[in-house]
Order: structure tokens, then C-alpha cells, then sequence
């Protein structure tokens, strides 16, 4: 990676530049502790027309009290990923309009990503009683005396003569332990606070002190329904670090799988879809095919849910004798019965009422959000990996990238399952073709990458995956960033879900798909 | 056809004649509500069993098999297990009015069930207001679902019950609505009556389109009534949780979830009862040799195939839709059934007077 360092007091004009030269992505903040180099982050910009990728990093050497000027009136997404880097690295974004802690806990002492935090268990003790809801805004704004921003506490997010309603951490429709704290009058929602964290388990802090290898076994745990890509993101970046070649063999199991994977995922999303709508037989149509892709997968990899296939360079054992044989089978059954989810839940009038039209999310919002995925297609933005940056096999194989201009949640269930069928493409055009050849390479047992900092980023189930590592010659990573596929779309959704209904919400969340350890990590 | 009334007045003056009048009415009225509640429980028993089956052949499953042979038990067992589970109190929750909602729910439920007409004679409540009655005894059921979200101290307890409120209360209109068109064409408001006209004609028939449209809209309202799906807003699972009943447990829980089950079965009874002709056998003019065969078929059988049948298709649109929002419902209420029902009844009348019913 080409990293440019940009100056902390041209910064702001920078990035402001940056923009108006049509970097509109922004893909990720990483924020970065470089020891006695000071504290900052790393952006990733991206033009969403000419795929066009620029990295800039800015640092402040100010250890104690980091400041930085923050970009989130630029690129919207750049809310919660400065949030997320406040509550890692203590960073403080001045101008950032609601500053707190993203994932810990409000009461958590220091910020644990920083290489000079102390993990000791007197500092953080297990509390056995549950955090106090922070309804206070906090932002920093640069006041003209002093050389410091200041902290400023704002209105409060919710007033206590509010009828507040926590859908989550545990309900049936969040699909995981995500949190929403809404304000509603009736029916209708009127401000809504979403928290995460439920989940979150420091997985970044704990590649720093693992082996590469290791390191494999948590991307799995990342978003659980496009486990073959993360870790095909993964090792991507280790090869491409290492110089590593994988043969043409691998690159053809790894695309596969990758697109198995994807199909069982958007089933899913579909059945899940249907099941909060209230639709359950549809919900056990789509189970039903999503049984026999896990079948397929169980038999070559061993696992159904946590594969652990792909191993840096190559993948964990080869394939089964009759797994082509058992693909196509599955393929042409599973075109036959998305025939029967349009009928039974798709075209549904019902559906259509309360789906079309509901949690509009407009083509600007999306690339500023950096929902890529499904929800970004839906949205009328092309921002399928895929097509952008090709890896594996996705040059040579024919297929469409899905692009849909409405960016309701209606044509987001239906980008979907558009893809589906495309996704039986690839494995279709792919399947016959696989070359003879070596499964894996051999590497030595303890990997070390060369100094320097490598990404990859690949299309997960629900959009971009990224990994990004900072080497510093080790056996392990001085800093890993996973990119995570569900941050832009809560960001989004926290936008798109006021001022509309409490069914509304559950719809909205359902399209977006949006799965919660992969937003925790 | 066999004439339940022989039967009950014999067992009327064999009682009065051996124990004084008040003695007697005591205890009949005792046989009486034993018998009701048992065949409450039992078609509760039934229609839970159906249920499951139906909804697993919709959803290419099997349903409970393990329970006894093709899972008979299942549901016995479910009630034992409900039975033996603790009925938790709630913090800061309105005690009286806590516990007394599931009875409310019940006793509407019940009460409605005695007015249906099993057969000729076999019917508890009749009288010439008969389904005024019905109306009157199914709407206060609500009461126990407001009750119960009020009490509850949960807020989706409490979202779901203003939800059931502002839906139930809504349909209950076009539901009477499509039962007075009924009454306009049989010209009568006793049950026993209006079963006894259609042994010359289902009222589907003889009514011709009004009673059809009717027929719709009654089973729309009447899926709503029972707040099952696509009308499943008050306790939308995903978004809810329970709604209303979130924080029952146990047999007060089970209270909610019989009386859900048997008020779709007496929605299905009355839709039977006033458009498919009750207990009255199918009846084509002019095929009398035909017409003799479908006699010697008992009332109950006709009664009870006709009532399940509805019960299959409430339950087939149950498994099939997706649920509305309460937006929706409510549309679909004021804006379109409504409306149509009125015009509906209207063209009714003008039928009736002008004598264009068969």
C-alpha cells in the first residue's frame, strides 16, 4: 500500500479536496498508534466511478490528549468509524456531533487498541451490573482561547418524558444482540439510537498477539454467513504479502465456495425477510435450500456454519470426488425454486405495500454511508468487488452485476435473489473446468510477513470486506483492521429508519441484512 | 332430520318431574355448562392438533410425530407441560386486572360458542336477537386483551393491545355489517331460524352476489378479529415479541392462546352458520332423490364439515401471507370494507325487496 501522510493542519482542506475531486468513498478509518510516532488514522478513499483507490494517513504527536479534525460532515459514514476509533485509540475527532464510545462500555478505563494500555484486571474489573444508559451528546469544538478543543455536552439523545423502546439486544427481529433505542409517538418512530457492542470481542486486539495462522480462525466468527470470503480476504492479503502464488486449482475451489457461500447467505436474507414479515412458510422454503448448500459444504469442508477452509495458500483439504456432480444438481434445483419464492412471497401484494417504498435510501446517501453490498445496488450504486477490483476467478467468469435505481427495501430483497441466479452462473461456468493441480502449497509453519502495510478487500455476502495489516516483520500483525460489512448499513439505517413505523423498522432491517458479530467484531 | 329438541325436552320434563322447577334449572344449567366447556376443550384440543398438521403440510413438513402415533399426543402433552409451569407475577404490574383478563378473553370466547348450532336443536343459547347476541358477547373479549396489555407493565405489552384495540374495534364493524346483510335476507334475527331457511338453500346460494361479498368480507374481518396472520399485528412476533400476552405465563397464557383457537373456530362456525347453512344439508331444487341422500347425513356431521372447512381456509391464508402494518389494517378497514359493506347491505335490500334472491 502507498500511503500518504498528510500534514494535521492541511488536513481538513485535504480531504476537503480530496472530495471534490470525486472521492467520494470512503472505505475506512483505521486508526492507528505508531508508538513514538505519534497516535492517528489511516482513510481509504475510494471514486466510486473510476475505482480509483487513495490512502492518506494523519498523526498528532500529542499521546496524551489526541486530536484530530474529523471528516464525518464530508463522508457520513465517518460517524461511527470515528467512534469506533475514539473508543480504541482515544482518538478525539473535534467537530464529531456525538462522541461516545462505540463498542465498551461507558465506564471502561482506557482504550484498549493503544500499544501503551494497560489490560490488568484492577483497572477494568468484570461488573456484574448493567451500564447506565448515556443520553448526553459530547462533542469537542475548538474554542478561540485555548489550543485545545474542549468538550462540550449537548441535548440529550433521549429525554426521559420520551416513550422509549428498546427493540434488542435480545429480540427476535435484530438477528443477533444489536440494540435500538427508539423515541416513538404511536406508531411512528421518532429518533432512534442504535448501540452496539453486545458482541464485541477485541478481535483486532487479539490478532496482535496471535500467530498469521491463528489469525484465520476468527475471521469465520466475523459475519458467520460469508465465513469462506472473509477468510478468503484474509489469506488474499498474507499471500499477496508473502509473494505467494496459489495454483489455478485453489483459485477455482476458493471462488466456488466463495459463491456457495453467498447463496446460502441471500437464502437467508430472504427467509429471514419473510419470517419478520410474518411470512413463516416462506421462511422455511428458503431453509429448506439453504439445508442442501450446508450439505455441500458440510462434505467438503466439515463444517456447516464454521468452515475454516481456506488456509494461507491454498485451501484445507481438496475437494470431495462427487462435489461437482452434487453442485449442479443443487443448481438446477435451486432455479426451479426461486421460481417458487417469487410466487409464494415475492409478488405477494402484501409485501409489496409494506416493502416498496419503505426506507428509501438514495444513491448519494449510499455511496456517503459506503453501504456497498446488496443495499448499495439497490440504491443504483455499482459497487460489487467483483467488478471493481477483480480477484480469484471473477475476471474470466461471465456474469451481471445487479444494479437496481430504487433503493427500497423492496428492491433490495430482490437484488438478492437476482443474485442468486447469478452466483449459479459462476459456479456453473466454473464447475466443469477445474484444473488438475496441487490443493495447497506448502508453507513454513511460522509466517512472517515482510515490513509494510497490505489489503485486500473482497465482496463478502453483504458487501466490501477489507482487511488491512500493518507489518512490521513479525510472526504476527502490529495492527489488523477488518472491514466491516455492517458498519455503513446501521450508519445508514440510523438515517433511514425515522419517521417511519415500527413495522417499518423491522423491514428495514430485515433488507439491509445486516448480521451483528461482523459489526462488533 | 333428527330433532335434537325431543331429546332435550325430554330430559327438561323428566327432571321437572321429579324435583321441584328451581332444583331442575340449577341443574340443567350445571349439565349444560359441563358440556360446554368440555366440547370447548376438546374442538380447542382439535383445532391445536390441526393446526400443526396443516401448517407442517404447508411448510413440506411433517409436524409432531414423536408424541404418541403421528403425534396425537403432542398436544396433551403441551397442556400438561403448560399446566406444570409457574405462573409468574410481574413487578408493578396491575395484579386484579393481571389476572382477570385471561377470563375476560375466556369467558367472551365461551359465551360466543354457546350460541353456535351444532344441530337441529343442539344449541344452547337461542333466542330471537340471536345475533345481536353473538356481536355483543364476541366484542367484549377485547376488553381482556386491553386488560392485559394495560396491566402488564411492558411497553410492547401495551403497544400491542392499542393495536388490537384500534383493529378489532374497526372490524367488529364490518364483521356486523356482513351479518346484518345476512339478517336482511333471512328476515330474521334467531339462529335456529336462520339454519332452518337454508334447509331450502344456502343463504351463499340463495343470496346470490351480496351474500358472496359478504361472505369475503366476513372472513377478512373475522381473520382479523382472531388476530391471526396477515392481521397478527397485536402480537407480531418480530417486532413485539408477544405483543399483548409477552408477560403471561403458564395456564394464563394457555387461557389466551385456547380462547385465540376457538375464537377462529367460532368465526368459522358462525361463517357457517349464516352462508354455507349451518347444520342444514346441501339442498339442490328439483333433484329430490339426491337432496333424500344428503339427509340421512346427520346435522353435527354437516355442521362440522362445513366449520372446518372454513377453518382450513382461514388457516391456509394464515400460512401463506406476510402480515400488514397496522396503517394498513386500518385502510383496509375504513377505506375499503366498510364502504363496500355498506353498499353491499344496500344491495341486499333493494334484492330482498324486489325479490331477486332465489
Amino acid at each position: 500500500m502507498n500511503i500518504r501522510e498528510i500534514d494535521i493542519k492541511e488536513f481538513r482542506q485535504e480531504m476537503l479536496r480530496l472530495r471534490k475531486e470525486g472521492m467520494d468513498f470512503l472505505r475506512d478509518i483505521i486508526g492507528m498508534d505508531w508508538k513514538e510516532d505519534g497516535i492517528g488514522a489511516v482513510y481509504i478513499l475510494e471514486n466510486s466511478n473510476t475505482h480509483e483507490v487513495e490512502e492518506v494517513s494523519v498523526r498528532t504527536a500529542n499521546r496524551e490528549k489526541p486530536q484530530l479534525p474529523t471528516v464525518c460532515d464530508i463522508w457520513k459514514v465517518a460517524e461511527l468509524l470515528e467512534r469506533e476509533a475514539y473508543d480504541f485509540f482515544g482518538i478525539e475527532f473535534n467537530g464529531h456531533p456525538d462522541l461516545r464510545r462505540l463498542y465498551l462500555r461507558n465506564d471502561w478505563t482506557g482504550h484498549p487498541l493503544r500499544k501503551d494500555y494497560d489490560p490488568s484486571e484492577a483497572i477494568n474489573p468484570v461488573r456484574l451490573e448493567s451500564e447506565k444508559d448515556e443520553d448526553v451528546r459530547r462533542e469537542y469544538e475548538i474554542q478561540e482561547e485555548k489550543q485545545l478543543a474542549e468538550l462540550v455536552e449537548r441535548l440529550k439523545i433521549l429525554h426521559y418524558d420520551q416513550y422509549v423502546i428498546n427493540i434488542g439486544p435480545q429480540h427476535p427481529a435484530t438477528h443477533g444482540v444489536l440494540r435500538f433505542r427508539l423515541s416513538v409517538e404511536g406508531e411512528v418512530i421518532r429518533k432512534v439510537d442504535i448501540k452496539c457492542g453486545y458482541i464485541h470481542r477485541g478481535i483486532e486486539k487479539l490478532c496482535e498477539s496471535r500467530t498469521y495462522p491463528q489469525i484465520l480462525a476468527f475471521t469465520d466468527r466475523l459475519d458467520y454467513l460469508s465465513a469462506h470470503q472473509n477468510r478468503h480476504a484474509l489469506c488474499m492479503c498474507i499471500e499477496k504479502a508473502m509473494g505467494l502464488e496459489v495454483t489455478e486449482r485453489v483459485q477455482y475451489i476458493r471462488t466456488i465456495m466463495d459463491e456457495l457461500q453467498r447463496i446460502d447467505s441471500h437464502l437467508l436474507m430472504f427467509s429471514c425477510m419473510a419470517m419478520d414479515m410474518g411470512a413463516i412458510t416462506s421462511f422455511i422454503y428458503g431453509f429448506r435450500e439453504r439445508e442442501k448448500v450446508l450439505d455441500i459444504m458440510e462434505e467438503v469442508t466439515g463444517g456447516r456454519l464454521i468452515q475454516n477452509y481456506n488456509i494461507i495458500g491454498g485451501v484445507q483439504a481438496d475437494i470431495t470426488p462427487g462435489f461437482a456432480e452434487k453442485v449442479k444438481a443443487y443448481c438446477n434445483d435451486q432455479k426451479r425454486r426461486l421460481k417458487e419464492y417469487y410466487d409464494v412471497f415475492v409478488n405477494n401484494i402484501i409485501l409489496k405495500t409494506r416493502a416498496k417504498g419503505v426506507g428509501v435510501l438514495s444513491l448519494e446517501d449510499a455511496i456517503s454511508f459506503g453501504a456497498t453490498g446488496g443495499t448499495g445496488r439497490a440504491s443504483g450504486w455499482a459497487c460489487d468487488v467483483r467488478k471493481r477490483h477483480p480477484y480469484a476467478l471473477y475476471d474470466k467468469v461471465e456474469f451481471k452485476e445487479i444494479v437496481h435505481a430504487e433503493g427500497d427495501s423492496y428492491s433490495r430483497l430482490l437484488v438478492r435473489l437476482e443474485e442468486i441466479e447469478e452466483s449459479i452462473k459462476i459456479i456453473e461456468q466454473l464447475i466443469d473446468n477445474i484444473p488438475e493441480g496441487d490443493y495447497k502449497t506448502k508453507t513454513k509453519p511460522i509466517i512472517k510477513l515482510p515490513e509494510g502495510t497490505f489489503s485486500a478487500s473482497v465482496e463478502g455476502s453483504r458487501g466490501e470486506f477489507g482487511v488491512f495489516i500493518d507489518s512490521r516483520g513479525d510472526k504476527s500483525p502490529y495492527r489488523l483492521k477488518f472491514k466491516p460489512m455492517g458498519l455503513p448499513l446501521i450508519a445508514a439505517a440510523h438515517k433511514i429508519m425515522k419517521k417511519c413505523k415500527i413495522a417499518d423498522l423491522i423491514t428495514i432491517g430485515a433488507s439491509l441484512d445486516y448480521v451483528i458479530p461482523d459489526i462488533d467484531r | 332430520m333428527f330433532d335434537f329438541t325431543s331429546m332435550t325436552t325430554a330430559i327438561d320434563s323428566y327432571l321437572n318431574s321429579v324435583l321441584p322447577s328451581s332444583a331442575a334449572t340449577l341443574i340443567e344449567c350445571a349439565i349444560i355448562a359441563v358440556c360446554v366447556i368440555v366440547a370447548y376443550l376438546v374442538f380447542a384440543i382439535i383445532m391445536i392438533f390441526m393446526e400443526r398438521k396443516v401448517c407442517a403440510a404447508f411448510q413440506c413438513r411433517l409436524g409432531p410425530m414423536r408424541v404418541g402415533p403421528w403425534g396425537l399426543l403432542q398436544v396433551f402433552a403441551d397442556v400438561f407441560k403448560m399446566l406444570i409451569k409457574e405462573i409468574i407475577s410481574i413487578k408493578n404490574s396491575d395484579k386484579i386486572l393481571y389476572n382477570l383478563a385471561p377470563f375476560l378473553v375466556l369467558m367472551s370466547s365461551i359465551i360466543t360458542f354457546s350460541c353456535l348450532p351444532f344441530d337441529k336443536g343442539l344449541q344452547v343459547l337461542d333466542f330471537n336477537i340471536g345475533a345481536f347476541f353473538i356481536m355483543a358477547a364476541s366484542s367484549f373479549g377485547i376488553l381482556g386483551i386491553l386488560l392485559a396489555g394495560w396491566s402488564s407493565n411492558n411497553k410492547f405489552s401495551m403497544i400491542g393491545a392499542v393495536r388490537s384495540g384500534g383493529q378489532m374495534i374497526s372490524y367488529e364493524l364490518s364483521m356486523g355489517l356482513s351479518i346484518l346483510t345476512l339478517v336482511v335476507l333471512s328476515g330474521t334475527m334467531q339462529i335456529s331460524e336462520i339454519v332452518e331457511t337454508q334447509t331450502k338453500g344456502w343463504f351463499i346460494f340463495t343470496g346470490h352476489v351480496p351474500a358472496f361479498i359478504a361472505f369475503i368480507i366476513y372472513i377478512i374481518a373475522g381473520n382479523a378479529e382472531t388476530n391471526r396472520a396477515p392481521f397478527d399485528l397485536p402480537e407480531a412476533e418480530s417486532e413485539l415479541t408477544a405483543g399483548f400476552h409477552t408477560e403471561y405465563s403458564g395456564m394464563n397464557f394457555g387461557f389466551f392462546y385456547v380462547a385465540e383457537f376457538m375464537n377462529m373456530f367460532i368465526i368459522a362456525g358462525i361463517a357457517s352458520t349464516l352462508f354455507l347453512g349451518g347444520w342444514a344439508p346441501l339442498y339442490v331444487p328439483g333433484l329430490e332423490g339426491f337432496n333424500s341422500v344428503m339427509e340421512c347425513i346427520p346435522g353435527f356431521v354437516w355442521f362440522l364439515a362445513k366449520t372446518f372447512f372454513v377453518i382450513w381456509l382461514l388457516m391456509w391464508i394464515r400460512w401463506t401471507f406476510p402480515r400488514l402494518r397496522i396503517d394498513q389494517v386500518l385502510a383496509l378497514e375504513w377505506k375499503y370494507l366498510v364502504p363496500i359493506g355498506l353498499i353491499n347491505l344496500l344491495i341486499m335490500t333493494i334484492c330482498v325487496v324486489m325479490g331477486w334472491t332465489f
